[in-house]
C-alpha cells in the first residue's frame, strides 16, 4: 500500500474511530464499570437511529432528536436496571446464563419490532452536514465524520468530568471497584449502579442519531456493532473514558487500514480478532488496572 | 445398562412411528412441516449441551446450521456426494468450527464466547455470499435424487432420515447428561473456579461440549438442500435458526436432555402454524417475547413447572 | 524431620501497579500444621491462589511433593494432591450435597474406573465424617453457614488430598461451631493430612499450629511457634499498631 493511501486510511479511521468511540461510551459504563452483559447495547443504538429518523420526519435536526430523546432513554435504562437486579443480579448461580438471554431477548424483539414498524429497508436521514466535505490540501474530511468526532468529545468528556467531579459520578467509580465498601459508606451500590445504566442507555440516543447521521440504517445493524462496541469497551479498560476514545481510534485506524488492503468483506472480523487479541495479551485494556 | 433400556426401546419405537407415517399418510406438507420440526430438535438439542449443561451461551447457532448446509452443498457440486457422506462432512466441519471458537474463547468470560459466535456467524455468512462455488448471494438450486424404493417421495426419505439424525443427537446429548461428563459440566455451570480445584478438567470439557454441539448442529443442516431443492444464504444463516436454538431449550427447559425435545415440537408446532396463518416475522417477535418471559418468570422451562407441579400433588 | 511437601519460592504477583505477594518464600512439611495470619489486604487469599493454580505467579516457582507445579492448571494440582477450601463457599448449587462430593471422586480419586453405586456409597461416608449425612440428598441452597463450610470440607477430602489449604474457614462461626470445626481439622491432621489454615480467629490458630507465619503487604513478616509468633514486634505493630 502506498504512503498517501495509508495516511488517507488513517485519517478516515481516526475519525471513524471516534465515531466508534461514542457508540461505544454506554457500554464502557454499563459493562466496563457495572459489569452488566448488556449484549442489548446496539440494539438501543439501533433504537436511538430509528427516533432520529421518526422525528427527523417531522423535520427536526437528527442531533436535535438525540438530545430530546436522551431523558427519555435514560428513564428506560432505569427501569430496564431495576428490573435486571432484580430479576437476575441477586440470584446468583446460572444468573449469568439467564442475564445473558434477556439482553439477547430483548436486542432480538427489538430488531423485530423495528422491522415490523419501519420495514427492512435501509433509513437515512437529512441534515445541512450530511453530504458535505471539507478540505484540508490533499484530504477530503467529510463533515459528518466531524460531526462525530465532536460528539465523541463531547460524551467522553463529559462523562470523563461526570465520573470524577461529581458525588454521583465518583459513586459510580467506587461502586464498580468495591460495593461493600461504598454500602458501608451509607451510600445504595443498587440505586448508584441504576443511576449509571441510565446514563449508559441515556447515551444511545444521542450515538443512534450519530449512526444514522453517518450511514443509513436497517434494523439487523445491531449485529455488526456488538463486536465493535465491546471489542472498544474492553480495550478501552475498566469504564475508562479517556480509554474509550482511544480505544475506537485504535479499532477505526485498523478496520480502515484493513478496508483499504483488503475490501470490505472484512471489515467485522477486525472488531473481532482485536478483542480477541486485546483478552489474550492485555484483558484488564489499556487504562485498566 | 440397564439406564439405557427404556431410552432406546423409545427410541426404536419413534423410528418405527416415522417410517409408518411415511408410508401411510398421504398429506405431503406434514413431512415438510414434520422434517422442520425434527431439525429443531437436533437443533435445540445441540444447543443445549454447550448452552444448558455447561453454561455458554451460543448466539450463532444459524452460522454452524448453514456451515453444515453449505458443506453439503459444496460436496454435491464437487462430485454429486451421496447423502451420508454429506452429513459425515458437515459433522466434522461444524464440529472443527466450533473447537475453534471454544479454543479461542473458552478460556475467558462466558460473554466472550457468546460475542465470539456472533462474530462468526457474521463472518461465516460474508464468506458464503462471495463464494461463487457454492452460488453466492443468488443461491444454488439442488436436484433431489429419485425417491429410494420404499417411499413415495424424497421429503419422506429426509423426515425419516431426520428422525433418525433427532434420535442420535438426543441419545448424545442423554449419554453425556447421565454420564462423568455431564456432571463435570453442571459443575463448570454452578461454580467454574471451584469445579476446577476439585479436579476437573474445565477447558477440555468444555472443548468438547462446543464441538458435540457443533457438530449436531452441522449434522442438522446438512440435509437442509436437499429438502429445500435450493439454498441461499439469506434462508440458511436466518436469525430464526440462532433464537430457536437457544429458545427452545430455555422455554422447554435446560436441564435435560427432554427440555430441548419439549421445546422444539411445541414451538416448532407452533411456528409452523403461525408462520402459515400469521406473518413469519410476527411469529419471529413471540418467540423472542416467549424467551424473555420463561428466562424472567419460569428459568428451569417447562419441565421445571411440570416438576413444581408433580412435587406439589406428590406432597398431597 | 519429614520431607518439605510444598515449597514455595520467591513468589510475586501483580496486579496491574498493585503488588500482592513480593518474593514470598515458605515450606511446608509433611504432615506439618501450619497457621498463616495477616491483615486484611496482606496476600493471603493470593497466596493461596497461586499455589493451588487459580492464578498464576508472575515470578517464582511453587514445587509440590518434588514436582514443579508452577504452571499447571488448577485441576493438575488437585490431582496431585492440593486441596482448598474457598473463603466464600462455593458449593454445586444444582445439586445436592452427595453430587456434590461426587464430582471430585470422579475426577480425581477414582478417575471414573468405579461404579455409580461405589462413588455413591462413598460420597456419604464422607458426608458422614462430617456430620452431614442425614442431608447427603438435599439441595445445597438449604445449608447454614457452618454446614456450607463443612460442604466444602467434605468436596476437598474427596480429592484425597495430601496438602489441605483451609481459607478462613471459621469466619463468622459461633464460638461453639469454631470448636466443632476445630475438632473435625485436628482429626484429618491426625489422619495424616498437611494443613495450611489461614484464619483471623487467633484461638484457632494458636490451638491448631504448629508453626506460624503472618504476611503483611505481599510479605512474610513472621514466622515461628504460637509463642514465638504473639511475641514478636512485628507482629504486634502490624495487629495493635505502634
Amino acid at each position: 500500500m502506498s504512503f498517501e493511501l495509508l495516511g488517507e486510511a488513517i485519517i478516515a479511521g481516526v475519525l471513524l474511530g471516534c465515531f466508534y468511540a461514542a457508540v461505544s461510551v454506554g457500554l464502557s459504563v454499563a459493562f466496563g464499570l457495572l459489569d452488566v452483559p448488556q449484549i442489548a447495547h446496539p440494539a438501543f443504538l439501533v433504537l436511538g437511529a430509528y427516533g432520529a429518523y421518526y422525528l427527523g420526519g417531522f423535520g427536526v435536526d437528527p442531533l436535535l432528536a438525540g438530545v430530546l430523546l436522551t431523558p427519555v432513554f435514560f428513564l428506560a435504562g432505569l427501569a430496564v436496571y431495576r428490573f435486571y437486579h432484580a430479576t437476575f443480579e441477586s440470584r446468583g448461580t446460572d444468573a449469568g446464563l439467564r442475564g445473558l438471554a434477556f439482553f439477547f431477548g430483548i436486542a432480538f424483539i427489538v430488531e423485530v419490532a423495528l422491522i415490523l414498524i419501519f420495514g427492512v429497508d435501509q433509513r437515512s436521514v437529512e441534515a445541512a452536514y450530511i453530504g458535505k466535505s471539507i478540505s484540508l490540501g490533499d484530504v477530503r474530511l467529510p463533515m459528518r465524520m466531524l460531526v462525530a468526532v465532536g460528539v465523541a468529545l463531547v460524551l467522553t468528556a463529559g462523562l470523563m468530568l461526570y465520573l470524577s467531579r461529581t458525588f454521583t459520578g465518583r459513586a459510580i467509580k467506587a461502586v464498580a471497584q468495591d460495593q461493600t465498601a461504598l454500602a458501608l459508606m451509607g451510600a445504595d451500590p443498587v440505586r448508584i449502579k441504576q443511576w449509571a445504566f441510565g446514563i449508559a442507555t441515556g447515551t444511545c440516543a444521542l450515538a443512534g442519531a450519530l449512526l444514522i447521521i453517518v450511514a443509513p440504517v436497517e434494523p439487523g445493524l445491531g449485529r455488526l456493532y456488538i463486536g465493535r462496541t465491546f471489542c472498544v469497551a474492553v480495550l478501552a479498560g475498566l469504564g475508562s473514558m479517556p480509554g474509550t476514545l482511544a480505544a475506537g481510534v485504535i479499532l477505526g485506524i485498523a478496520e480502515s487500514i484493513v478496508l483499504t488492503s483488503l475490501g470490505a468483506s472484512w471489515a467485522p472480523a477486525v472488531a473481532f480478532g482485536l478483542l480477541l487479541l486485546v483478552l489474550a495479551v492485555r484483558p484488564a485494556g489499556l487504562f485498566g488496572r | 445398562m440397564g439406564r439405557w433400556t427404556k431410552f432406546i426401546v423409545g427410541a426404536v419405537a419413534v423410528l418405527v412411528v416415522a417410517l409408518l407415517l411415511a408410508r401411510l399418510v398421504s398429506n405431503e406438507y406434514f413431512f415438510f412441516a414434520g422434517y422442520v420440526v425434527l431439525q429443531f430438535v437436533v437443533l435445540a438439542t445441540a444447543w443445549n449441551i454447550l448452552g444448558g449443561y455447561a453454561g455458554y451461551v451460543n448466539f450463532g447457532s444459524g452460522a454452524f446450521f448453514a456451515v453444515g448446509a453449505y458443506t453439503a452443498v459444496a460436496l454435491i457440486k464437487a462430485f454429486a456426494a451421496p447423502l451420508l457422506l454429506q452429513l459425515a462432512a458437515a459433522v466434522l466441519v461444524s464440529g472443527l468450527m466450533g473447537l475453534a471458537i471454544g479454543a479461542m474463547t473458552l478460556r475467558l468470560r462466558g460473554i466472550f464466547f457468546s460475542i465470539a459466535t456472533v462474530a462468526i456467524a457474521v463472518i461465516c455468512e460474508t464468506a458464503v455470499l462471495n463464494w461463487g462455488f457454492v452460488g453466492g448471494a443468488r443461491g444454488a438450486t439442488v436436484l433431489q435424487p429419485p425417491a429410494p424404493a420404499l417411499f413415495a417421495s424424497y421429503a419422506r426419505l429426509l423426515f425419516v432420515v431426520m428422525s433418525l439424525l433427532a434420535v442420535l443427537a438426543v441419545a448424545l446429548a442423554r449419554y453425556i447428561e447421565i454420564s462423568w461428563i455431564g456432571r463435570g459440566l453442571r459443575a463448570i455451570r454452578d461454580n467454574e473456579e471451584a469445579a476446577e480445584s476439585v479436579g476437573v478438567p474445565t477447558l477440555k470439557l468444555k472443548l468438547f461440549a462446543a464441538t458435540a454441539s457443533g457438530a449436531l448442529m452441522g449434522m442438522a443442516g446438512a440435509p437442509f438442500p436437499l429438502y429445500m431443492s435450493f439454498i441461499e444464504p439469506t434462508s440458511a444463516f436466518s436469525l430464526n435458526y440462532a433464537v430457536s436454538a437457544l429458545a427452545m431449550p430455555i422455554i422447554g427447559g435446560t436441564a435435560s436432555w427432554a427440555g430441548p425435545v419439549i421445546g422444539a415440537v411445541l414451538l416448532g408446532s407452533a411456528q409452523q402454524i403461525v408462520t402459515v396463518t400469521l406473518s413469519s416475522e410476527l411469529n419471529v417477535l413471540v418467540l423472542g417475547v416467549l424467551l424473555v418471559a420463561f428466562v424472567v418468570a419460569a428459568p428451569d422451562g417447562i419441565l421445571g413447572l411440570v416438576r413444581r407441579l408433580l412435587g406439589k400433588a406428590g406432597a398431597k | 524431620m519429614s520431607e518439605a511437601l510444598l515449597e514455595v519460592d520467591a513468589v510475586t504477583k501483580r496486579f496491574g501497579g498493585f503488588v500482592a505477594l513480593s518474593q514470598v518464600s515458605l515450606t511446608v512439611r509433611s504432615g506439618e500444621r501450619l497457621g498463616i495470619i495477616g491483615p486484611n489486604g496482606s496476600g493471603k487469599t493470593t497466596l493461596i491462589n497461586c499455589i493451588c493454580g487459580s492464578l498464576y505467579s508472575d515470578a517464582g516457582s511453587i514445587g509440590f511433593d518434588g514436582v514443579e507445579v508452577t504452571r499447571f492448571a488448577a485441576h493438575r494440582r488437585a490431582r496431585l494432591g492440593i486441596a482448598r477450601s474457598f473463603q466464600v463457599p462455593r458449593p454445586f448449587s444444582s445439586m445436592t450435597l452427595a453430587e456434590n462430593v461426587a464430582v471430585p471422586l470422579e475426577y480425581v480419586a477414582h478417575r471414573r474406573s468405579l461404579h455409580r453405586a461405589d462413588v455413591s456409597a462413598e460420597a456419604r461416608a464422607i458426608l458422614a465424617q462430617m456430620g452431614l449425612a442425614d442431608r447427603a440428598d438435599a439441595p445445597t441452597l438449604t445449608l447454614t453457614q457452618v454446614d456450607l463450610r463443612k460442604l466444602e470440607l467434605a468436596r476437598a477430602l474427596a480429592t484425597r488430598p495430601r496438602l489441605l489449604i483451609l481459607d478462613e474457614v471459621m469466619a463468622g462461626l459461633s464460638s461453639v461451631e469454631v470448636d466443632e470445626m476445630l475438632g473435625i481439622i485436628l482429626g484429618l491432621s491426625r489422619q495424616g493430612v498437611t494443613i495450611m489454615m489461614i484464619e483471623h480467629i487467633m484461638r484457632a490458630i494458636m490451638r491448631f499450629s504448629e508453626r506460624v507465619v503472618c504476611l503483611d503487604a505481599g510479605c512474610i513478616m513472621a514466622e515461628g511457634t504460637p509463642a514465638q509468633i504473639v511475641q514478636d514486634p512485628n507482629v504486634q505493630r502490624i495487629y495493635l499498631g505502634d
